[in-house]
């Protein structure tokens, strides 16, 4: 009888916290891996479309980024509220985008530019008008390879 | 001398600075959506090439408006609906002679399209068009050729085409990749994507 009776003492025995760190950096490794550093400071509103019949971009060395969209309210002041291209960090013009795709090119080693795929990130409540223009550039510089970035989505919720 | 042991490093603050760690890349992280809809834009058109003669019943217009109005062979149509309908008509194979189609399922309507490798999409809209209703459409038309491919790639080689698709991505992939390969060739082939998009009205 004695012999149970002993483990039992009053006070609760304290937790230990010594593989807390352990906990953490698991956490922390996680994090670390799963980072994308963004290349590019939004200024324009970002909101992608909905679609499902969606295909992924896994080779992010051979994407170029084209975004589109209203400038966001903190440039709107400067940059007027109709909607715009950006490229790289900056506001451009539908001209920009073929010298942008040549600057692309060079940088890229020569046997890996016809995988190069452009990435059209564009704002879901922009007229086609502009996105017909940065097609039209597309096709005239041989960028013909494009994606629509979408979110994963039905395709009927955007037309709310 | 006698020796002392050396003291130990006190690794109480350990946690504090891996915190401090694991916030920087809380904050920092912005799990990119790097998926879409993958295209490719037709080659940029010289002058003065006559563009090829199609028949009339092997185009499916689908026109939206600068209202997002959706007029499918010039009547208005319901998003929901576009899918069924473009599979209706790239699935009709009323072709005959060395037009007809032996593996359609559809109704062979005179009126439709004579043969999937004939069929085009073609797709307009206006300048004023939101981006937003486009994708919506792209992406049912781009679902309508799968749900097409897929049925085909069913029947004839038991898996459907999304899962070849992925397969041939798949490194671990058991199978001859080769073979695979041609596999994805021939139902390409039976139903190749051809969607055209004229140039947005004003």
């Amino acid at each position: 009888m004695s012999k149970f009776k002993k483990k039992k003492s009053g006070e609760l025995p304290a937790i230990s916290t010594a593989s807390l760190p352990d906990i953490v950096f698991m956490l922390l490794f996680f994090f670390m891996v799963a980072t994308v550093m963004r290349q590019n400071t939004l200024m324009i509103e970002n909101k992608l479309p909905f679609a499902d019949q969606i295909e992924k971009l896994d080779k992010k060395d051979l994407v170029m980024y084209i975004y589109a969209g209203k400038p966001s309210s903190r440039y709107r002041a400067s940059a007027g509220s109709t909607a715009r291209i950006q490229l790289n960090d900056k506001f451009a013009a539908v001209e920009d985008i073929k010298a942008f795709i040549l600057a692309e090119r060079t940088a890229k080693r020569e046997e890996l530019i016809p995988f190069l795929t452009t990435a059209l990130k564009v704002d879901g409540d922009t007229n086609m008008g502009l996105v017909g223009d940065i097609k039209k550039e597309l096709r005239e510089v041989q960028a013909l390879k494009i994606n629509y970035t979408t979110r994963q989505g039905k395709a009927s919720s955007n037309l709310k | 001398m006698a020796r002392r042991s050396a003291p130990e490093v006190n690794a109480g603050s350990m946690a504090d600075i891996a915190f401090l760690l694991l916030i920087f890349f809380l904050v920092t992280t912005t799990i990119e959506t790097d998926s879409g809809i993958s295209r490719k834009l037709p080659p940029p058109q010289e002058e003065d090439i006559v563009p090829p003669v199609l028949k009339e019943k092997n185009i499916f217009v689908v026109e939206l408006n600068k209202n997002n109005d959706l007029l499918v062979e010039e009547s208005p149509m319901q998003l929901e609906e576009l899918r069924e309908a473009a599979v209706k008509f790239l699935d009709n194979g009323g072709g005959v002679g060395d037009e007809a189609c032996d593996y359609c399922q559809g109704d062979r309507s005179t009126s439709s399209s004579d043969n999937p490798t004939k069929a085009v999409i073609s797709l307009r809209n206006n300048r004023e068009t939101n981006y937003a209703t486009y994708i919506a459409v792209q992406n049912e038309l781009v679902a309508a050729y799968t749900t097409l491919r897929n049925r085909e790639a069913e029947r004839l080689f038991g898996k459907s085409f999304v899962q070849m698709e992925k397969d041939l991505k798949d490194v671990n992939y058991s199978g001859n990749k080769e073979a695979l390969k041609e596999d994805i060739k021939k139902i390409q082939f039976m139903f190749p994507e051809k969607l055209s998009e004229a140039e947005p009205k004003k």
